[in-house]
């Protein structure tokens, strides 16, 4: 190209159309990215890597062997390895550390240990190597030695692999029964009395004497509940016996031969030794048990199934509240104000409450709904409980009633644009045939706005489902105790506090003492958290796509 | 022809009672649906304004000033009382007497609940009488022949049947004698006292101008508490002739000493060491002609208030230089009086006082909010003793002939100005005036901090490196999207980037903390290098592509450039960060965090590049889909004349296109400035939220957004800081309504614009 082709090609604009186009090429990088970056770390998260063997020589000390997976590896320049005291070969600039999970957190002290790629002798991967999930103290790896009962050994060697998983079977059997006695049996107790207590606090205040008739009813109906309790009890132990009985023998990386009873044992598996095909099917196991399972130690293992169903539930009250209101407001704005500067502005008001920070109406949320209502209600029809309070807390009323505030544009914005969509013949032709306003409304109009409401509401939800900030306030809590909704009536619990997929990501990931080993989990749970808004949004954008098409044939 | 219509249908006639009454409930339900709709729309829009007013009432009491209301007046005995204490309650007083009479009696009627005989000898004349520390409320009479007796009111609280039953009496801390305080047995002309669990000091000043500092060691029995020995240290302080002392103050630590002369000299000593007290700064503190006639120390024992005769209020405490000496300064003053303070009364628990004039007057002050919250007549004028409450929330006065007056003082939140709120402000033990925000802290004497401004700065920092990535990438992706991308590529395009604004928050925070952060702070050469490098090797590509031969350029259409570009930008990021640690080893000796901080630029790894990197990335689908809208939308056939007239589209693209959408794209941003403002979770997140005010783009900051969202749970109802972090949420609230309608007012603007082109 000559000096003036140069030139002019700087001059007709190409490398800034160039520019401009690299601006998309950057956004679509990022995104594209972020999603495959959620999706790669989410997904790999069940899959059982193999564990390796590494004999690992630090310079100065006995050389020792390693047992566990290799989570994560970086280049380090050859200074900070250096530094760290590792000589490279000369000429290499840069050298690899490993992170390894070792687990055994209650024999190591910590279950991630970065090693220098350089003091890394010989690996493999030892067939037989088991894994552990436990209850308690992490992951677990090492050779299994054999399996006992009550202290007497059952099974050694070859054959003590296929004993420990009929035993495992069993003790998870008890621990689920457990659960569910624990849960329902013992809930239902402690509801019992907690509500002759508050019974009794109500004659008290009444001012009903002891020794009435009442009195005497609620200590017979305490003792029913001790007795009960006391059978449970009974139960309870005979089953916690008996799922004490069982061992396993395992041998851990530096040789020392330790006991696990099989009641923390929740999976033990040979990654080493499984096919694809065993893996695969152990994947979706795990998965399963990730989406229905309860979280363990301190939510950084084990399921998220109360905070899905928290979600869940704060996103359908909050759309039972918000579609009628929406609705209703954005009817009147567009049907029956008279248009002027007025509705103007509070249309231009409205609009711009969508943008209002969300934290604001968290705020709003507490002072308002929490502390004033929640307060006040609790004057009125709680009294016996005070000084604890009912619905003058946090909890899933005030945190739906909250996010329906700050959706309730949303929704507004949504139907107007879907009423000022349908054309004005349809109306005048409904007018014209004699009906009043409100029936071409009802009949007419609204059924032609639905798919506009429908995309306001999905919106609305899609909103809410991410929103962590105001939740924070009010109503969210890092490990709900019991579910909202249970067999005790009125099976609805509007006044609990709840768990949450997005303050879930925020509390495992930042206020968790262990996040190296939570980290995959919150992976895992954004995943799904993305997912379930990508959807959202998408058939939110394809109603809204259908209802232009819609409109446009009709105009035609 | 009402007949004939009802003959042959199913519907009834039309003046027939059926059909009257179908029409009346029509119209009934008609009706109904109008007023039902238009209350629902009301009501749900003005639940959308309660916001905003709900907000300001809970705002509003920090900037109202105090009231007082009279309680209750009542006649008490002609009296010599030298010193008025009311309890938590306001409902028991003490008053103690230079005559040597103690009595508790009840605060709104004068009765006389007890009255303690102290152990006082007949033939010694009180001549002195001192009050310790209000907390601690530790008292001592000095006599004439150089003994002291030191005493101290309490209250035991009981609750006999539910009920609180409050029995004041007076304890001995050290024992029920008398201390001879000057050995020579002179008589005390002035003391002062302070006494905690392990010591107890008490200076006297005798009538040779000598002053005693005599401390008492109390050491307990290890086996009862209740018995215990004392030990007594002492040292004299010859004061110069002529001298003639008129206050003397000691602090509640037993550590400074102030006295104040009858020429306005303000003399300050160091008796943490009993045995050899140190004499720092002797200083003038009032100009000639006029007289310090009030001194006390503010609570906390840091500040010391000098009360002057022209009704001025001067608050003054010791700093440290560097070379660790301690000099007073005055650091502020009141002078909303006009007659000489008489008495100084400082709160028990905020840097508040009372102060009162000859007059009778009354002021209540905040020293560090710089307010005088009120200032009304108390009195007839100023013979009357006053006693503020624990809670300074009551005052009681009583005059030397015997007036009673228990007034009640509602001051909720003197702490708050709009100056503390936002100017810099000089705490105590600080060396200079300072923007400082602090809510909570683990030290007992601790006075809450409530500046907003580093909070502020802390938004405006985020948002200022959000909208820097944001804006360019948004605004220039949007033009070529809408100007100079193939329809087909469009369609998969704009939905992609629409999905962004989609993703919640939290997660983008999480993997800015726990993914990005360690990134960044591992390979900072090679972020920088991707900054560097994309434009230029945008460019370059683009200038290769015309070298590339005619039939390879022709395979690919027009308006697809984004995607070839798509391969050049994900090789600049594998490369730049590859190179990275070899950049590093040249330029930054191996570890750049390690070089800046020896540059003197410190670096947090969670820091504002980050933060500016991802919320830069949650903003852009906002700016770029309103900018997109706003290009796309203009008419054609403004372009297409433009483009008959010869021009290129580059240069109709920057001559027409943008000059007509450039109200769309200013919205555009104010909108994604908005969202920036108010983002909380990424800031909470991805920041170390420390509330420093530093523009250094490798530190993190406090945005009021997480502020918020870390203190508001924590926040005592009704408490000062909850009111402030309402305040914080109207400001967040009001800053993105503002912007968001100057965006909303120049899209309506365009959109009839473009209808008239």
């Amino acid at each position: 190209m000559s000096k003036q082709s140069m030139s002019s090609w700087l001059k007709n604009g190409t490398p800034w159309v160039w520019l401009n186009a690299g601006a998309v090429s950057i956004s679509l990088v990022m995104v594209i990215g972020l999603l495959g970056l959620i999706a790669v770390r989410g997904l790999s998260h069940f899959w059982p890597p193999d564990i390796v063997a590494v004999n690992y020589s630090e310079p100065g000390s006995v050389p020792i062997t390693l047992l566990g997976e290799i989570v994560d590896k970086e280049t380090v320049s050859a200074l900070r390895l250096k530094n760290a005291g590792v000589d490279l070969p000369e000429g290499q600039s840069a050298g690899q550390r490993y992170l390894l999970k070792v687990g055994n957190r209650d024999y190591f002290g910590l279950d991630f240990r970065w090693i220098n790629g350089p003091w890394m002798m010989e690996q493999e991967r030892p067939e037989h190597v088991v894994a552990i999930e436990r209850r308690e103290w992490g992951h677990f790896y090492g050779y299994l030695a054999g399996v006992k009962e009550s202290g007497e050994w059952i099974a050694k060697g070859d054959g003590a692999w296929s004993e420990l998983q009929k035993r495992l079977e069993r003790s998870n059997g008890l621990v689920d029964e457990i659960k569910q006695i624990e849960k329902n049996e013992i809930g239902e107790i402690n509801h019992g009395l907690e509500s002759l207590r508050l019974e009794e606090r109500q004659l008290e205040l009444e001012g009903v004497e002891t020794g009435s008739l009442q009195h005497q009813e609620i200590a017979q109906s305490r003792k029913d509940w001790d007795e009960k309790y006391a059978v449970i009890q009974q139960t309870l132990g005979d089953l916690y016996t008996s799922l004490n009985r069982d061992q396993m023998m395992m041998i851990i990386s530096d040789g020392r031969e330790v006991e696990i009873p099989l009641s923390k044992v929740v999976v033990a598996y040979q990654p080493n030794a499984m096919s694809t095909i065993d893996k695969l099917e152990f994947y979706f196991h795990e998965v399963w048990k990730f989406v229905s399972g309860d979280p363990r130690e301190a939510n950084t293992e084990g399921g998220i199934f109360p905070a899905i169903f928290g979600t869940v539930m704060m996103v359908l009250i909050m759309a039972i509240l918000v579609t009628p209101f929406g609705v209703i407001a954005a009817v009147y704005l567009k049907e029956y104000a008279t248009q002027g500067p007025m509705i103007r502005l509070i249309r231009i008001a409205v609009n711009n409450l969508a943008g209002v920070p969300s934290i604001v109406y968290g705020v709003f949320g507490l002072g308002f709904f929490v502390y004033f209502l929640g307060g006040n209600i609790d004057e009125l029809f709680f009294q016996a409980s005070l000084p604890s309070p009912t619905f003058g807390t946090p909890g899933l009323m005030w945190a739906s009633l909250t996010l329906a505030i700050l959706t309730v544009p949303v929704v507004i914005v949504a139907t107007e644009e879907g009423l000022s969509r349908i054309p004005r013949n349809i109306r005048e032709g409904s007018l014209a045939l004699g009906a009043t306003k409100a029936e071409t409304l009802w009949r007419t109009v609204l059924p032609m706005a639905a798919p506009a409401m429908m995309t306001g509401l999905i919106l609305a939800v899609a909103r809410a489902a991410g929103e962590v900030a105001p939740l924070m306030m009010v109503g969210v809590v890092k490990l709900a105790p019991a579910l909202a909704v249970d067999s005790i009536a009125p099976y609805l619990h509007l006044d609990r506090q709840f768990m949450h997929l997005g303050f879930h990501i925020y509390d495992v990931g930042f206020q968790s003492p262990n996040v190296e080993a939570a980290r995959p989990l919150v992976y895992a749970t954004a995943l799904l958290l993305v997912m379930i808004i990508i959807v959202l949004n998408i058939t939110a954008i394809s109603f809204r796509n259908r209802l232009r098409e819609n409109s446009k044939a009709s105009e035609n | 022809m009402a007949e004939r219509s009802s003959i042959g249908s199913v519907l009834p006639a039309a003046n027939s009672p059926i059909a009257k009454r179908r029409r009346a409930w029509r119209e009934f339900k008609d009706h109904a649906a109008r007023y039902g709709v238009a209350m629902g729309g009301v009501s749900v829009i003005f639940a959308i304004v309660l916001i905003f007013f709900y907000l300001l009432y809970v705002v509003m009491p920090l900037f109202s000033g105090a009231e007082i209301e009279i309680e209750s007046e009542y006649v008490l005995a002609e009296n010599k009382i030298v010193h008025l204490a009311l309890n938590e309650y306001n409902d028991v007083a003490l008053s103690v007497d230079m005559a040597g009479e103690v009595q508790f009696f009840a605060a709104d009627s004068g009765q006389t609940i007890v009255k303690p005989e102290l152990p006082l000898l007949a033939d010694k004349q009180i001549t002195s009488f001192s009050h310790g520390d209000y907390t601690t409320g530790v008292l001592a009479y000095g006599f004439d022949n150089g003994q002291a007796l030191i005493f101290k009111r309490e209250y035991k609280i009981t609750y006999p049947d539910d009920k609180r039953k409050i029995t004041p009496l007076i304890t001995y801390p050290v024992g029920e004698g008398l201390f001879n305080v000057d050995e020579q047995g002179r008589l005390l002309r002035a003391l002062t006292v302070q006494s905690n669990e392990e010591q107890t000091t008490l200076i006297g000043l005798s009538d040779a101008n000598t002053l005693v500092v005599l401390g008492l060691i109390r050491e307990e029995d290890f086996m009862d508490e209740d018995v215990f020995t004392i030990e007594e240290m002492r040292t004299e302080i010859t004061l110069p002739e002529g001298e003639n002392i008129t206050h003397i103050q000691m602090d509640v630590d037993q550590r400074e000493l102030y006295l104040v002369d009858d020429e306005g000299f303000l003399t300050y000593y160091d008796i943490s060491v009993i045995t050899a007290p140190n004499l720092i700064q002797k200083i003038k503190a009032v100009p000639s002609g006029v007289d310090v006639t009030a001194l006390s120390f503010l609570t906390g024992g840091i500040s010391i208030l000098v009360g002057r005769s022209d009704g001025q209020i001067d608050q003054w405490f010791p700093l440290r230089d560097i070379h660790n000496n301690y000099t007073l300064h005055n650091v502020r003053y009141f002078k909303d009086q006009s007659s000489p303070i008489v008495a100084l009364a400082p709160e028990y628990s905020r840097k508040g006082f009372v102060a009162l004039d000859e007059s009778g007057q009354m002021g209540i002050y905040h020293t560090t909010a710089e307010r005088t919250l009120l200032v009304e007549t108390l009195a007839d004028n100023g013979e009357v003793a006053i006693g503020l409450s624990p809670k300074a929330n009551g005052v009681l006065a009583v005059s030397k002939t015997g007036q009673a007056t228990l007034v009640a003082i509602d001051n909720e939140h003197p702490e708050v100005s709009w100056h503390s709120l936002w100017q810099e402000v000089w705490y105590e033990s600080r060396d200079k005036p300072e923007f400082i925000w602090q809510s909570s802290s683990a030290s007992n004497d601790f006075e809450p901090k409530f500046s907003l401004s580093p909070l502020i700065f802390g938004t405006i920092k985020a948002a200022f490196y959000a909208m820097l990535v944001a804006v360019p990438l948004a605004i220039m992706g949007a033009i070529y999207t809408a100007y100079f991308m193939s329809p087909k590529m469009r369609t998969l395009v704009k939905p992609t980037i629409e999905i962004m604004e989609a993703l919640p928050t939290v997660i983008l925070g999480f993997l800015a903390g726990l993914w990005l952060a360690p990134i960044v702070e591992g390979n900072l050469p090679g972020v920088f290098s991707i900054l560097v490098m994309l434009p230029i090797m945008t460019i370059l590509t683009a200038y290769l592509w015309t070298k590339l031969p005619a039939a390879w350029r022709e395979s690919i259409p027009d308006g697809w450039e984004a995607a070839i570009l798509v391969p050049v930008v994900v090789f600049i990021g594998v490369v730049s960060m590859l190179v990275s640690p070899t950049l590093e080893l040249w330029l930054f000796n191996g570890d750049m965090p390690r070089w800046l901080d020896e540059m003197g630029i410190g670096f947090d790894q969670r820091n504002s590049l980050v933060v500016g990197l991802v919320m830069g990335f949650a903003v852009i689908p906002t700016i770029f889909s309103i900018t997109e809208d706003a290009i796309f939308g203009v008419p054609k056939h403004l372009t297409i004349g433009s483009l008959a007239l010869g021009a290129t589209p580059w240069q109709t693209l920057t001559r027409v296109v943008l000059l007509t959408a450039s109200p769309g794209i200013f919205s555009a941003v104010m909108i994604g400035l908005g969202r920036a403002v108010g983002e909380t979770m990424i800031v909470l997140m991805a920041t170390g939220n420390t509330p420093i005010m530093d523009f250094n783009i490798f530190e993190g900051f406090r945005a009021l957004s997480a502020n918020i969202a870390v203190e508001m749970p924590e926040a005592e109802v009704a408490s000062t800081h909850y009111r402030v972090l309402f305040l914080a949420a109207l400001v967040l609230f009001m800053t993105t309504f503002i912007f968001n309608t100057v965006a909303e007012v120049v899209r309506q603007r365009l959109r009839v614009k473009y209808s008239s082109l």
